[in-house]
């Protein structure tokens, strides 16, 4: 009976949620996530990327539940010890911690690097771009050469020579990420600015006496975050693997702690007779990039089916 | 085609060609934006925590001595003129001297980036002798095997940390299988045996008619240059794809297949050859990229060229070789750019 109840339920949901003429602005909104949603569940490969996130932000979160030894832990008696499944599943590294618990740990390291420069490098983005591209004039001028010049700098050289100046660390490495990342978002903006400024609407916000700070901030912006989000979810695999480059050049994350760049720069010298140590933390890489790729294409086939017919 | 020929000598007869005044524009934006790039990198050797005063007059230089130097330096000036003394100093190719090497930075770049230039050169003509093939049979073939192979070679490239593919391959084919020469541009017992030329080995060798040195620095080059090219296939093969699905849906293929033309040249005459324009802007970044990229490949296989100068460097804080490092990668990267868009305009009719 209450089956019954439960499902006539969830079918009004779904036809409250697909009806044709929604009757607030709420059911249109949503309806239309919804209807986002249904198309993004549709591709396969983009919801294997996602569900391998959403693993692995349970994993980040719930690190000291999961790792089955301390990831800091040195046992110098058990150093190198070749993964099985009766010791260390993913095997041990030089000072005998178990590489398993590092990578879950590192989880954490890699999500906040990736978080921190997927919300910054994006602000500074829509800062410059909407202020360029709504004032225009000389603040354009200006702004967009500024903006050539970050671009026309090779980014990871650029990184690496911030991350030198500021000195290694993991926050210095995500502002140095930040720093050589946000010139693409600056044209995205740019790019949406100009093809809304002179539309009637905010023609008609002028009107009414808005300033430009008001017209950019609550006109503008909201309209660039599509497109913004399309550009960070697709380079999310690209600030993962940087910042694991800085890692592993020694200027990003410090040992002890467990990132997974610097983990593969630890097992560079023992590569030819204790191959885990290395491959280990380089899987993990790359299976967290591949997610993060999946996604990406698949949310830019969803929320911009214009491009993603190509 | 005739009428456009006609039109363009009049043009030219009248005052200078299109494409010079082009080429009069894009000089004033190179010139602003190199003057870009030198600055932040001077910024970036302004905010560095290491006092330059300190590392040349030493801990215990009396204060006299420090004042001295620092005056010397130019350091009491203000930053603008600081700036302009470091330009000065740039366009005399004097970097400073590397604290490393104890050489003046220019000899040492001038020595480090033909090895690059040699693993970036190999990389891009792999990645554009299979790349474009593959783009554009994906193209042809969308939604077949094809195409899903390209897709997947391509996720899978930009997915992987290079450092990290480049350590499994050492550890496979050098390591395990034997197959290939391991770090470094040759085995050390052939280091130094034909006369430097071009600063390229396998040129240098071929010069030399040495085919052991030859052999030896392609079993060494194979696998960076290899990653390398699969970098550069994956997005070169990518745009293809896409820059050809474009063209295929515009009307003259259709004409072309109604006049008759057989399907080969329909795709590699008529289609490819639209799409030649874009593609040689998309090789000329690529192969920007590689020059970039190989920072961490070549710190990866010991390879002696401009990226493990500058992590090396980077490592030992010898600041002069990274700013230096640093100006010249960026020049090149501009370089680039900018004669990609000279090639674009100059192949592109529309743009003339």
């Amino acid at each position: 009976m209450s089956q019954i109840k439960q499902t006539q339920k969830s079918k009004t949901w779904r036809e409250w949620l697909m009806t044709d003429s929604p009757s607030s602005r709420r059911q249109a909104r949503l309806s239309s996530l919804y209807r986002s949603w249904l198309a993004f569940r549709a591709n396969p490969m983009a919801m294997f990327g996602f569900s391998i996130l959403v693993i692995l932000l349970l994993i980040a979160l719930f690190a000291p539940l999961i790792s089955p030894h301390d990831p800091f832990a040195q046992n110098l008696a058990e150093r190198l010890k070749p993964p099985s499944f009766d010791g260390y599943l993913l095997g041990s590294d030089s000072l005998g911690r178990d590489i398993l618990s590092r990578l879950i740990y590192g989880s954490r390291i890699t999500l906040y690097i990736v978080f921190l420069v997927a919300l910054l490098a994006p602000i500074v983005g829509l800062f410059i771009g909407t202020a360029a591209g709504y004032l225009g004039g000389w603040v354009d001028s200006i702004l967009m050469r500024i903006t050539d010049i970050f671009l026309a700098f090779p980014r990871l050289v650029l990184a690496l020579a911030f991350v030198s100046a500021l000195g290694a660390g993991i926050e210095n490495a995500v502002l140095a990420i930040v720093l050589t990342a946000w010139p693409p978002y600056a044209r995205i903006a740019r790019a949406e600015t100009l093809s809304i400024r002179n539309a009637d609407y905010i023609q008609a916000v002028k009107l009414q006496g808005a300033s430009a700070l008001r017209i950019i901030t609550k006109h503008i912006w909201p309209l660039c975050i599509s497109s913004l989000v399309i550009r960070v979810t697709l380079d999310m695999a690209g600030i993962i693997i940087t910042a694991a480059g800085l890692g592993f050049l020694g200027l990003g994350a410090q040992p002890p702690s467990p990132e997974w760049g610097a983990m593969i720069s630890s097992g560079r010298q023992f590569i030819l007779d204790h191959w885990w140590v290395a491959t280990m933390p380089g899987l993990a890489i790359f299976v967290v990039s591949l997610a993060f790729n999946l996604l990406g294409d698949g949310l830019r086939d969803v929320l911009d089916p214009k491009k993603g017919k190509q | 085609m005739v009428t456009t020929q006609t039109t363009n000598n009049k043009n030219s007869k009248q005052s200078l060609p299109p494409w010079l005044l082009g080429i009069s524009n894009t000089f004033f934006s190179i010139l602003i934006t190199m003057i870009g790039l030198l600055f932040i990198t001077f910024l970036i050797g302004r905010v560095m925590p290491i006092d330059p005063v300190l590392s040349i007059v030493g801990e215990s230089a009396s204060q006299a001595t420090y004042d001295a130097a620092y005056k010397e330096l130019g350091l009491d000036k203000p930053i603008l003129v600081q700036f302009f003394y470091f330009l000065r100093d740039v366009a005399h190719g004097d970097f400073g001297e590397s604290l490393l090497t104890a050489r003046p930075v220019f000899d040492d770049l001038l020595r480090v980036f033909p090895a690059t230039l040699e693993l970036a050169t190999i990389g891009t003509i792999i990645g554009v002798v299979f790349g474009i093939p593959l783009g554009v049979i994906a193209a042809v073939k969308q939604g077949t095997w094809v195409d899903h192979l390209a897709r997947f070679v391509a996720l899978i490239g930009y997915s992987m940390p290079v450092f990290w593919i480049g350590l499994i391959g050492l550890l496979v084919f050098y390591g395990k299988l034997g197959w290939i020469g391991g770090p470094g541009r040759l085995d050390i017992y052939l280091v130094d045996l034909v006369p430097n030329v071009t600063g390229m080995i396998l040129i240098d060798s071929l010069l030399a008619g040495d085919m052991d040195v030859f052999k030896n620095a392609i079993s060494h080059i194979i696998l960076p240059a290899g990653l390398l090219a699969y970098y550069s296939l994956a997005y070169i093969s990518r745009m293809t794809r896409s820059f050809m699905l474009e063209q295929l849906d515009q009307e003259y293929i259709t004409t072309a297949r109604v006049k008759g033309l057989s399907e080969s040249a329909v795709i590699w005459r008529h289609a490819l050859g639209n799409v030649k324009v874009p593609l040689v802007t998309v090789i000329a970044l690529s192969y920007a990229g590689l020059l970039e990229g190989s920072v961490l490949t070549e710190t990866i296989f010991s390879w002696p060229g401009i990226g493990s100068y500058i992590t090396t460097a980077l490592l030992s804080a010898d600041m002069n070789a990274v700013l230096g490092g640093t100006v010249v990668v960026g020049l090149v990267f501009v370089c680039l750019n900018i004669f990609s868009d000279l090639l674009y305009k100059y192949f592109d009719p529309r743009a003339k």
